[in-house]
């Protein structure tokens, strides 16, 4: 498989410290406020803020340093995307505009423009350093016993345990598969028809699946035999009580939001308009 | 005393079945006894072995007649669940078992569904890790261990419950020999320390005795056909007549003519009166052939020098230097994660060495693309079901020929060509799906062979497969060989496939190349033995204790015996 | 169907996601319209979803896409994650008309299934995710239904070709062989 996954890396920090169930609260608040939210000074300040937050996580670069440039990537050409469909979306948003280059048709550059899509990169980055600590600072086997914490049923938090457990055995099987149907003359790679790419993608995934399934019947066999699902509720061996600091950190994180919102909305408007005076 | 575990007059049929599995079995078997099942594919020892933890007939639901009853339950009416707190289950299978992120959590895994509180795991925990040794690798992720440390993360997580029998479920299947022994004996020990009654059901007759037990039973097509000591059963036929390997040193005192006393205690070659013996198996020893000796032909494939490593400065492998004749039947062998795989992974080219070449035909295949390759070195995985992606079995085979733009009608006579060298002719136009696993092997084998590769390399091409089927793919392969020429390399770490069908063994330790010779001084050579986690075969302790000092000799000699006693289809071969 | 929750659909949903997550980034570019791509993973929801039904594929297709976009890329875009749950949901809720596991996927099951995974698919890329992302993100009307057209076609074929071969393959695994001869 080509690039690498994002993996927990064991560290001593506050932040790693915290339990499962206040990161992953705290990051859904975190998202959602960066979702409802397009108040550039907000975005300033959560943007700050996650970059504190991931300084003090010691996270590395080497650590995340691969999928940080993929996201630039990605954020240019959507930014490029925005400007191409959609030059005057700025002055649509925030209702002037001031043009600073002019160029042919529609495309009369504006810093209306400029300023929406500053926002829309803000955007993105206030949200990715955040991803990037919760997976690298999260232990995986708390997560599940997290998603049971905060209210969703052990099954499906059991069913994401599994599934981080056997996503490095499926990595390998579909390494191996990939391997031995390259040796038989199937190359994904070349030019092909699209009813060509998708023949050949069938012969890998095929035998991926169909020896998924006879996983699925091992494994849920091994599971009732040691009395999965006996119960209502279940205990977790690495589920973690809240400290002082996880509830400072929650309160944090609810009371941010609350006043996050209100200083967006309170004009009426989730956009901040610099250009309006 | 009352029997823990009894079936009286019990016939089970599958729902989906139109004939009963098990039929009229009467067995009992009592506290703190240690029983072992043998049997092959098909015999019904595995459904027996799911009646006693309940998963006949609540997880393949079916109708019985008759009674069993567990520790004084009916496990028909107290479900698996129920059935989980007396009969702890070990499966063959230490990956599909092993659910829990890190071993903690695996051990953990029956009492958090059973709600126990956080302080009261950690100190079970702790206690059974220790039981089985696996204390240090509590915060270990599966990825990190070998296939015997999975294993015994596995008995953890069933002692945790504190159960009254254990049962193992083929616990050899997928251990190199060394550490199957260690297997037996981690057994055996829990056995002995904790009063526990044991169940084992395997048909590696000869590991599991490496440690006493009380009895065997032998299933043979659903019905009991022996129950007796070990000692008795290994002076029977009914072994033979099964279609169970016994031990090797059995066979070889019977070639030698000797007939087998139960007092003479024979289910330990280390402890078996063998003064009755000694001098008609010297005798045998003098009087049958050596094999005649090799003679070299041309070079197929060579390794020169090769140096791999996925991390620099941590070596895969180093200074691998061999050669491998044209039509040779070759082993390489070591225990799990010496470097084998990655050896067949450097010759088919989806990695490349740091160093060193790989000529094909004296010319360097450096340049050449995996597809290149793929021609002339066809790859068999293990598990056919990794390698199969077409829904009909000609489609399947005739995959490597289509994808090279070879023509329809070329296509279809090289198929069937194939099919008829492989025997599934017959089911040309089955789906695959209708196949057996071993028919299923067949399919991923013709589907290399069609493409005319001159080596052949074969990951594990036995692992999991009772005698009958060993015999059947092996019996193929060698055909394969003489017949056809083509050179078999087979990467393994099973013992008897190394003496009863390769000519060589390359064997592989801790990245190196530690011996290239004959299976037979191979597997007599202790140190050999031991660096790959091997097991010194019974044949060398026969020899020794026999009197005789070339054990290596004797072990070859065997091999050759039986070579020609099989290719006769007789008991008997000339001498 | 009207089975309960069992152990089987919790571990369905685990190797589920990890056969989703893992063929992330397994895709080919459909050629002709640029930034859509064939996604492998697309098959894997498909064929979880028709065999195992709406609930287990629809949260394969939740923490799927949000897991595989966070451990891949380092960000989720929620505007992407939940209309893969849409998708998978619709096929879903008809999966015991497709009669997969009987063996029973014949003409008249096929037809039907490719009506319903066009209509899950464009309700969830040409509709729920654009709308989503004006929503959320604000973006230009044109961009996101552009990126939605293309989603749209990728997905449809993906599932309409592997999604249907996976499942004819599977339906015959159930079959029985007693149908079968052997011939000289």
């Amino acid at each position: 498989m080509a690039g690498r996954l994002l993996t927990y890396e064991e560290k001593d920090t506050w932040i790693h410290r915290l339990s499962g169930v206040t990161k992953l609260a705290f990051f859904l608040l975190w998202s959602f406020t960066g979702m409802l939210t397009y108040d550039t000074r907000v975005l300033l300040v959560m943007l700050a803020l996650s970059l504190v937050i991931f300084y003090m996580s010691k996270t590395e670069w080497k650590q995340v340093g691969m999928v940080f440039k993929f996201i630039l990537l990605f954020l240019c050409l959507n930014l490029v995307a925005v400007y191409i469909f959609s030059p005057q979306q700025g002055t649509l948003i925030y209702g002037t505009s001031t043009v600073l280059v002019n160029l042919p048709g529609r495309y009369d550059l504006t810093v209306e423009q400029l300023f929406y899509e500053f926002n829309i990169m803000l955007k993105y980055l206030t949200v990715t350093p955040v991803v990037l600590m919760f997976i690298v600072t999260t232990n995986p086997s708390e997560f599940a016993a997290s998603l049971n914490r905060i209210g969703i049923s052990y099954n499906v938090g059991y069913a994401v345990a599994i599934a981080l457990r056997y996503v490095p055995d499926v990595q390998s099987d579909f390494t191996k598969i990939k391997h031995a149907q390259e040796a038989r003359g199937i190359e994904m790679s070349g030019k092909a028809s699209v009813w060509e790419r998708l023949k050949k993608m069938s012969m890998i995934i095929f035998p991926l699946i169909f020896s998924s399934m006879d996983r699925i019947d091992v494994v849920s066999n091994a599971m009732e035999l040691r009395g999965f699902g006996k119960h209502k509720k279940r205990t977790w061996y690495k589920g973690r009580k809240l400290t002082k600091t996880d509830y400072m950190t929650l309160a944090f994180a609810a009371v941010f939001m609350i006043a996050s919102l209100w200083i967006t909305f309170a004009d009426g408007n989730r956009f901040y308009n610099p250009f309006s005076r | 005393m009352t029997p823990i575990i009894e079936f009286k007059n019990y016939t089970f049929k599958y729902r989906s079945q139109t004939e009963p599995t098990l039929r009229d079995i009467d067995l009992s078997i009592y506290p703190g006894e240690k029983v072992l099942i043998v049997g092959p594919s098909g015999s019904g020892k595995s459904t027996l072995a799911h009646c006693i933890n309940g998963m006949v007939p609540f997880s393949f639901p079916g109708e019985h007649t008759g009674s069993l009853s567990v520790n004084g339950l009916d496990p028909a009416k107290t479900g698996i669940f129920g059935m989980s707190k007396t009969v702890g289950t070990v499966l063959q299978d230490t990956d599909g078992q092993f659910i829990g992120l890190t071993v903690a959590e695996d051990v953990a895994f029956a009492l958090e569904n059973d709600c126990v509180p956080q302080e009261k795991m950690f100190s079970l925990v702790q206690e059974v890790a220790q039981t089985v040794d696996i204390g240090k690798l509590l915060d270990h992720a599966p990825t990190e261990l070998s296939g015997g440390q999975k294993q015994r993360v596995s008995m953890a997580g069933v002692l945790v419950d504190d159960v009254d029998i254990l049962l193992f479920d083929e616990p050899l299947a997928n251990l190199d020999p060394a550490t199957g022994k260690r297997a037996i004996d981690l057994i055996d020990r829990i056995h002995r320390e904790q009063k526990k009654t044991v169940v084992i059901i395997e048909h590696r007759l000869e590991d599991v005795l490496y440690r006493d037990v009380d009895r065997i039973v032998v299933i043979g097509d659903g019905r009991v056909v022996a129950d007796r000591t070990p000692d008795e059963l290994l002076c029977s036929d009914v072994l033979e007549r099964e279609g169970i390997r016994e031990p090797l040193y059995v066979t070889a005192l019977k070639h030698a003519g000797c007939r087998v006393q139960a007092g003479d205690h024979p289910a330990h070659i280390e402890t078996m009166r063998l003064e009755p013996y000694a001098g008609k198996v010297r005798e045998w020893y003098q009087k049958v052939s050596p094999p005649p000796a090799r003679e070299e032909k041309d070079t197929a494939l060579e390794v020169l020098d090769l140096d791999f490593s996925y991390i620099s400065g941590n070596p895969v492998l180093s200074n691998i230097d061999f050669k491998i004749h044209k039509g040779e039947m070759l082993a390489i062998v070591g225990k799990n994660g010496a470097g084998k795989s990655t050896l067949s992974n450097l010759i088919c080219g989806f990695i490349n060495p740091d160093r060193g070449k790989i000529l094909l035909n004296d010319e360097d295949i450096a340049s050449k693309s995996i597809k290149e390759r793929g021609e002339v070195i066809g790859l068999v995985m293990q598990n056919p079901n990794q390698m199969i992606s077409k829904p009909m079995i000609f489609d399947e085979v005739a995959l490597g020929l289509v994808v090279r733009g070879v023509p329809e009608e070329e296509v279809k006579e090289r198929v069937y060509e194939t099919l008829k060298i492989c025997g599934l002719y017959p089911f040309r136009n089955w789906p695959v799906s209708a196949l057996s696993f071993g028919q299923k092997k067949r399919v991923t084998i013709a589907s290399i062979l069609v493409m005319n590769p001159q080596v052949l390399i074969l990951d594990e091409p036995t692992a999991g497969q009772d005698y009958r089927h060993y015999t059947e793919i092996m019996e193929f392969l060698k055909e394969l060989n003489e017949k056809y020429g083509i050179t078999i390399l087979m990467i393994t770490h099973d013992m008897h496939l190394m003496l009863e069908y390769t000519d060589r063994a390359i064997v592989i330790a801790d990245g190196q190349l530690v011996a290239d010779d004959t299976p037979a001084s191979v597997l007599t050579d202790e140190r050999i033995a031991k660096k790959a986690y091997l097991k010194k075969t019974s044949l060398y302790d026969l020899a020794v204790r026999c009197g005789i000092p070339d054990a290596s000799g004797f072990a070859e000699r065997f091999i050759h015996y039986e070579r020609q006693v099989r290719s006769h289809g007789g008991q008997t071969a000339d001498l | 169907m009207n089975k309960k929750f069992g152990i089987k659909d919790v571990v369905a949903i685990g190797i589920g996601t990890a056969l989703f997550i893992v063929l992330t980034n397994v895709q080919a570019p459909l050629g002709f319209i640029p930034n859509t791509s064939l996604q492998s993973r697309v098959a894997v929801l498909t064929f979880f979803s028709a065999i195992f039904g709406p609930i287990v594929g629809g949260v394969i297709g939740l923490v799927g896409h949000a897991l595989g976009d966070a451990l891949f890329y380092g960000s989720i875009w929620w505007s992407w994650v939940f209309p893969e749950a849409v998708f998978a949901i619709a096929v879903g809720i008809f999966a015991a008309k497709y009669k997969v596991k009987e063996g029973g996927f014949g003409k008249k099951e096929i037809i039907l299934f490719n009506i319903v995974q066009v209509i899950g698919n464009v309700l969830a890329w040409l509709l729920v995710a654009p709308v989503l992302d004006i929503l959320i993100y604000a973006e230009p009307a044109g961009k996101v239904f552009a990126q939605g057209v293309g989603a749209t076609l990728g997905n449809v074929l993906v599932a309409g070709i592997l999604g249907t071969l996976l499942m004819a393959a599977y339906s015959k695994v159930g079959a029985k062989s007693g149908s079968l001869s052997k011939e000289d």
